[in-house]
């Protein structure tokens, strides 16, 4: 059942019967099966897992391969496989916001993304933010005004404030206060992370040098 | 999450030929913040995950004062919000889509997929069903916690509320929902799209296991004065209350037509007649939208712990009516 | 700008004001960088090689007996290293998310799949998990015998205004954003190394030794950074001990179990609730006379603790009597400022209420009763006076119920508070090295207080080196044993040991190049990266060449805590004030304004005090606003563990803030007191108090969501139904 030829178009309406035989579902093995095709629609589309396949990711311009899960979420993927742990997994539903990574440049929850799904796609996590070892402005920003405490929260909220700041780079204080409504902090650091945002948008009108 | 296949057809045909004629098998992938949560909590455990966002047909807005507004089902929030053409002419949408207060869910969610979201009644994310009963048959809601559930449709067995933050306006604006299957292409207004189901087996939409949604369709702008209002108790991402979108038909001050929608107060987006036709031929003060308010909610009941939800949706409508004709676009 | 002292004990103290270069200084926390950059290690982020991923079958049962456990299935599962028993069959379950079964499996997914796949029958018990109603409790109230003080009888009668009311706040949970959890290994068949999220890293070892058999000191605690603990990380835990024994069983393949965010809100961490029936008596110029107080509350099966009553203001005549309830629900766990903000929003919000009835200022109440405050009397004067300036008190106060036309009403409300905060038992291991590196140890931990970079600042004014010559490295329980951080103690146990060895160190290193600079040992200073002679600079040699005189051996010196000298001390009071809007029509509550002023004697590190005192006002908005644990009673389980329903307060949710710090003389010259605790205490009461102000009518218990603002309204007359 893991080879590559096409499968009646009939096929493509899947019964429990056939999934089982494909993927070994009872004993739920770790083994690579790559992908199998079907014809559906006059088409060949690739049907993935459910045992692993390749997965390549482009995260903060380089590429990466594993073998995953079509399961397994961006976020476990770069913590797990590709020892990216910047981004935090706190609640796991797309809520507080400590997964945050930027797809194509716009701020994603990255526990509510699939791996696979963000395949083709330029990632770009907090670790990227860094350029020639050289903090980010909201970085820099970050720590002067001590926006953080216990940190945990800090990585996602670096990066949306990076997108926020991008996407609005003269804010106002109240377009601060709501539009970084995506992200949650326990220690209680807002006031830090209001400051930076503002003294980073305001480096980056004085022409300071970033990106 | 248990395992799952994933496949990424490239057209609507493909899309639902991989889709399984029966619930439970396949599910569609499109922005994913809510299908992710309900794998994860296992409320949902199919089997194949179809991603639709290859499709290309599903994106785009487009925009014709004769024609109106389209949406693909792909656009996201942030996009629609973004677009100035919808500010202008349709601000009732644009205020809800900013009350997803999240740029993270505003820039991955989709229109289609905020009108196919499921509800978040937490006994339904429990894994006690939709309906939310218990081995003996109890409905969970009526006997527990029912602070966030319905006041208005509750008559049972259903008593979740809608999560859709664009519904409300996209009915107000009578705005219409096409669907794609294996049987070709179905139209609908998008009140129709949205029912209280009778049973376990049913859905609160109507829309079959191997139908996606492509595309929304609003009818061109009359000129006319709308809103939203959202009652929310933090300005951080955060369910609504109660929230109400309102579209009025203006003759100089006066108001010719009117629809009025609440959403979060009932298993559907509440469209209320009975609202609308205390406004007809009236200019808006306090005082009548204030009327309007007390009709949208005269059939409202307390299912014993939401009975607070009936004031708040009775100031969504009042605030809602005020800000469209007060601000408009604002 | 200078350090010398001779050796006498008595001279261990802090440096003058006009002496000191770093410390009460606004300087930026030295883990900073490592933070926003994602480089920061935390518990969850460690990986070690061949680690398995450890998960745990819950209970879905708030009481039960387990009656059979089959795990055959996730034994036979590929991927599956190993399968342990918790809690076995026959074991009765006392709350919904108890520890049922543990595996240990190559990745996440398959520990899940495995999880999945046991089957567990149990018999279902009767269960109990509401707190608000004492007598639905049962057996499982268990009352305390009432306590009088003075002649509470003919103080109520003496008394001219009687006021009675019902305040209370829920069960509300920690919500660390790191969970729980940790990575054991073993080493070897005896020696176990522990990666662990924790407040305690130096009395992790000794808590997990018994159970597992083996001495304290085989045991290894490492952690490098934790995402917040406020409480609830004292202990290894169940799962700690789990985790250890799956390792065991793989072979010593390291395991790796960090709770899910659901088990993190069910049963790794609560505050207890408490409620009360409060009666204050006092005269008509607002004279405090008697206080009876009928409170309740719970934290699970340990049954919570006893807020102490009345708060601060020690009423002369008193009858009170606490019932503690037990119930089915995850236990309580210490949360930041055990037990005080319980007491404050009741005793503060029954005094408003007294205000408002004698048609009083509040402020002027407290200050009419100030003495009664105690030692601390005249902290608290100063402080509301300050707090009031800082709000504008006297502009923006009204009698109860904002007049003002349209639906949003205005309210201020204020609340005092008190904490002890003594530095902890710590010890410190300074080290200077011949090549002038300063390296300092101590088994320690940074919640995201600023514990290394207190250290760093001691040390680096002490050495007068700048802070980036000092290598502070905590988190290791191979390093000088150090208490744990809870109640405010770290800041002043690690500062003062910190400060004792660089002493010591000094006087040592002074020892050895006095000879070269032809002077005394106590004639030296450290300055600005040189050793000199005092009030003769010319004669000096660089840190460096001084170091180099130690020869090849490195100069460690050990510092600890307590020790001599008055380093630190305890006892603080704070105020705080908040100004709300109020929409009457919808019963949302919006923070204006808070203000806090506080004061923890010595400060060391301006900038990280003061994001303490931010943060315990947000973490205050969140339970005075938002927070609620919501247990239902039907299926005995916690509807809300996630965090899209437990409500954190979002950054546009808190307002503008302001945080001032009493410093200078009559606080400075206490020494260092911690801070974590006190600030969080007053914001339930102070918002409660504004919201009562405002509205015109108390909401009695927290959080003050629109359903119970619009309840209190409607009681009070169907104001709302108005507009």
């Amino acid at each position: 059942m893991r080879d590559r030829r096409p499968s009646d178009e009939r096929a493509a309406s899947l019964s429990r019967r056939e999934f089982l035989k494909i993927s070994g579902l009872s004993l739920s093995l770790p083994v690579v099966t790559d992908f199998r095709v079907m014809r559906v629609a006059g088409a060949e589309v690739k049907i993935f897992g459910p045992g692993k396949v390749p997965v390549t990711l482009n995260i903060n311009g380089k590429a990466y391969t594993a073998h995953l899960e079509p399961r397994v979420t961006l976020l476990e993927a770069l913590r797990e496989e590709f020892h990216l742990t910047g981004a935090k997994r706190v609640c796991d539903r797309g809520t507080c916001g400590a997964c945050t990574v930027l797809m194509d440049g716009k701020p994603v929850y990255s526990c509510s993304v699939l791996a696979i799904d963000a395949q083709g796609r330029s990632i770009t996590t907090v670790e990227g933010l860094m350029k020639d070892g050289r903090l980010h402005p909201i970085q820099q920003a970050f720590i002067d005004n001590d926006a953080q405490q216990c940190g945990f929260c800090t990585p996602g909220f670096v990066v949306a404030c990076k997108a926020f700041l991008d996407k609005n780079p003269h804010p106002t204080p109240e377009d601060v206060r709501k539009g970084l409504g995506g992200n949650f902090c326990r220690c209680g650091t807002y006031m830090g992370i209001r400051a930076a945002v503002l003294q980073a948008a305001h480096m980056q009108k004085g022409g300071a040098s970033h990106d | 999450m248990r395992p799952i296949e994933y496949a990424s057809p490239r057209t609507k045909e493909q899309a639902v030929r991989l889709l399984a004629s029966t619930w439970g098998e396949t599910a569609v992938l499109a922005g994913g913040t809510d299908l992710l949560s309900l794998l994860k909590d296992d409320v949902i455990a199919p089997r194949r995950l179809v991603n639709i966002k290859e499709i290309e047909e599903l994106r785009g807005i487009a925009f014709d004062p004769r024609k109106g507004l389209r949406l693909g089902a792909l656009v996201t929030i942030e996009e629609l919000l973004d677009d100035p053409r919808v500010r202008q002419h349709y601000s009732a949408l644009a205020e809800a889509a900013e009350g997803i207060r999240s740029p993270q869910i505003r820039n991955m969610g989709t229109v289609g997929g905020d009108l196919c979201q499921r509800p978040r009644c937490w006994y339904f994310r429990a894994g006690f069903g939709l309906l939310a009963r218990d081995a003996q048959g109890r409905s969970l809601v009526l006997h527990g916690d029912n602070r966030y559930h319905a006041i208005l449709g509750n008559e049972g067995p259903a008593y979740f509320v809608s999560p859709s933050s664009l519904a409300p306006p996209l009915i107000a604006y009578e705005a219409r929902l096409r669907l794609f299957g294996p049987g070709g292409t179905r139209e609908m207004p998008v009140q129709a799209f949205f029912r209280i189901p009778q049973s376990e087996e049913e859905r609160e939409h109507d829309l079959r296991p191997n139908e996606i949604v492509t595309e929304i369709l609003i009818p061109p702008p009359r000129g006319e004065a709308s809103a939203t209002y959202e009652v929310r108790q933090r300005e951080a991402l955060d369910w609504p209350l109660a929230t109400a979108s309102v579209a009025l038909q203006m003759d100089g001050d006066r108001v010719t037509a009117a629809r009025i929608v609440m959403g979060h107060v009932a298993p559907i987006p509440w469209l209320s007649p009975e609202a609308a036709q205390t406004l007809v031929n009236k200019t808006i003060t306090e005082d009548v939208a204030q009327a309007a308010g007390e009709a949208a909610v005269r059939r409202a009941r307390s299912l014993g712990r939401n009975g607070y939800k009936i004031q708040l949706a009775r100031v969504a409508v009042k605030r809602a009516i005020l800000r469209a004709v007060q601000g408009g676009a604002r | 700008m200078t350090e010398s002292r001779s050796s006498s004990p008595a001279e261990y103290t802090w440096p003058e004001r006009g002496h000191r270069r770093l410390i009460g200084k606004r300087l930026s926390r030295v883990d900073g960088p490592a933070k926003v950059s994602g480089k920061a290690t935390y518990t969850y982020d460690v990986h070690r090689p061949g680690m398995l991923y450890g998960k745990i079958l819950r209970s879905p049962y708030a009481h039960a007996r387990i009656k059979s456990i089959d795990t055959s299935r996730a034994e036979r599962m590929p991927g599956v290293k190993a399968v342990h028993i918790i809690q076995g069959p026959g074991t009765e379950i006392f709350w919904a998310g108890d520890e049922i079964v543990a595996v240990a499996a190559v990745d996440e997914p398959t520990a899940e799949d495995a999880i999945r796949s046991i089957r567990v029958e149990y018999e279902i018990l009767p269960h109990l998990v509401i707190d608000t109603d004492p007598q639905r409790a049962g057996d499982m109230a268990k009352p305390t015998a009432e306590e009088i003080v003075g002649d509470p009888d003919a103080a109520f009668r003496q008394a001219e205004v009687v006021v009675e009311g019902v305040y209370g706040l829920p069960v509300i949970t920690h919500c660390c954003l790191e969970s729980h959890g940790l990575v054991a290994e073993w080493e070897d068949e005896e020696n176990l190394l522990v990666h662990i999220s924790t407040q305690a890293v130096s009395s992790i070892p000794n808590q997990m030794a018994r159970p597992l058999g083996i001495p304290a000191g085989n045991i290894r605690v490492k952690m490098d950074h934790i995402g917040g603990g406020f409480g609830s990380k004292f202990s290894p835990d169940r799962w700690g001990i789990v985790a250890a024994r799956l390792s065991k069983l793989a072979g010593g393949r390291p395991v790796k179990i960090m709770l899910e965010r659901d088990a993190e809100l069910m049963v790794a961490g609560a505050r207890p609730s408490a409620y009360g029936r409060i009666k204050v008596g006092a005269k008509k110029d607002g004279t405090l006379l008697a206080w009876e107080s009928t409170s309740w509350g719970t934290g699970g099966m340990g049954g919570g603790g006893r807020p102490p009553l009345p708060y601060i203001f020690e009423i002369p005549n008193q009858r009170k009597q606490h019932t503690a309830i037990m119930n089915h629900m995850g236990s309580a766990r210490a949360w930041r400022a055990p037990n005080h903000p319980q007491a404050c929003l009741l005793t503060m919000a029954a005094l408003e209420d007294l205000a408002a009835e004698l048609e009083m200022d509040p402020l002027d109440l407290f200050l009419k009763n100030i003495e009664l405050t105690g030692r601390r009397a005249e902290i608290y004067r100063q402080e509301l006076q300050i707090a009031a300036d800082l709000i504008g008190w006297k502009t923006h106060w009204h009698p109860r119920g904002d007049q003002s036309h349209g639906p949003m009403k205005r309210g201020l409300g204020l609340a005092i508070h008190t904490w002890g905060g003594r530095g902890h038992a710590s010890n410190c291991d300074l080290t200077i090295h011949p090549d002038g590196s300063v390296e300092i140890k101590l088994a320690s931990q940074d919640l995201g207080t600023g514990t290394r970079t207190g250290i760093t600042i001691v040390a680096a004014e002490t050495l007068g080196l700048p802070m980036d010559r000092i290598k502070v490295m905590i988190g290791d329980s191979r390093y000088p044993a150090s208490g744990p951080s809870g109640g405010s103690t770290t800041i002043g146990g690690v500062s003062s040991a910190t400060r004792r060895a660089a002493l010591d160190a000094l006087d040592q290193l002074f020892a050895k190049v006095a000879p070269a600079l032809n002077a005394r040992p106590e004639d030296l200073e450290a300055v600005q990266g040189r050793i000199r002679v005092k009030g003769d600079p010319g004669r000096s040699m660089s840190w460096e060449q001084a170091c180099a005189t130690l020869g090849g051996m490195p100069l460690t010196v050990r510092g600890r805590n307590p020790g001599p000298g008055n380093l630190t001390s305890s006892g603080v009071g704070g105020v705080q004030m908040a100004d709300v809007s109020v929409d009457v029509e919808t019963g949302v509550v919006r923070i204006n304004k808070m203000v806090a002023v506080q004061d923890c004697g010595l400060i060391i590190d301006m900038k990280t005090a003061e994001s303490q005192c931010y943060g315990a006002m947000i973490m205050g908005i969140g339970y005075a606003l938002y927070e609620e644990k919501i247990m239902d009673q039907l299926t005995g389980r916690m509807l809300n563990p996630n965090m899209e329903f437990y409500k954190l307060a979002g950054l546009g949710d808190v307002g503008e803030l302001i945080v001032h710090m009493m410093t200078g003389p009559g606080y400075d010259e206490r020494g260092v007191i911690g801070l974590g605790e006190p600030p969080v205490i007053s914001p339930g009461a102070a918002i409660s108090n504004a919201v009562a102000n405002a509205i015109g009518v108390r909401v009695p218990f927290l959080p003050l969501t629109p359903d119970r603002v619009l309840e209190a309204l409607h009681k009070k007359g169907g104001h709302h139904a108005t507009h």
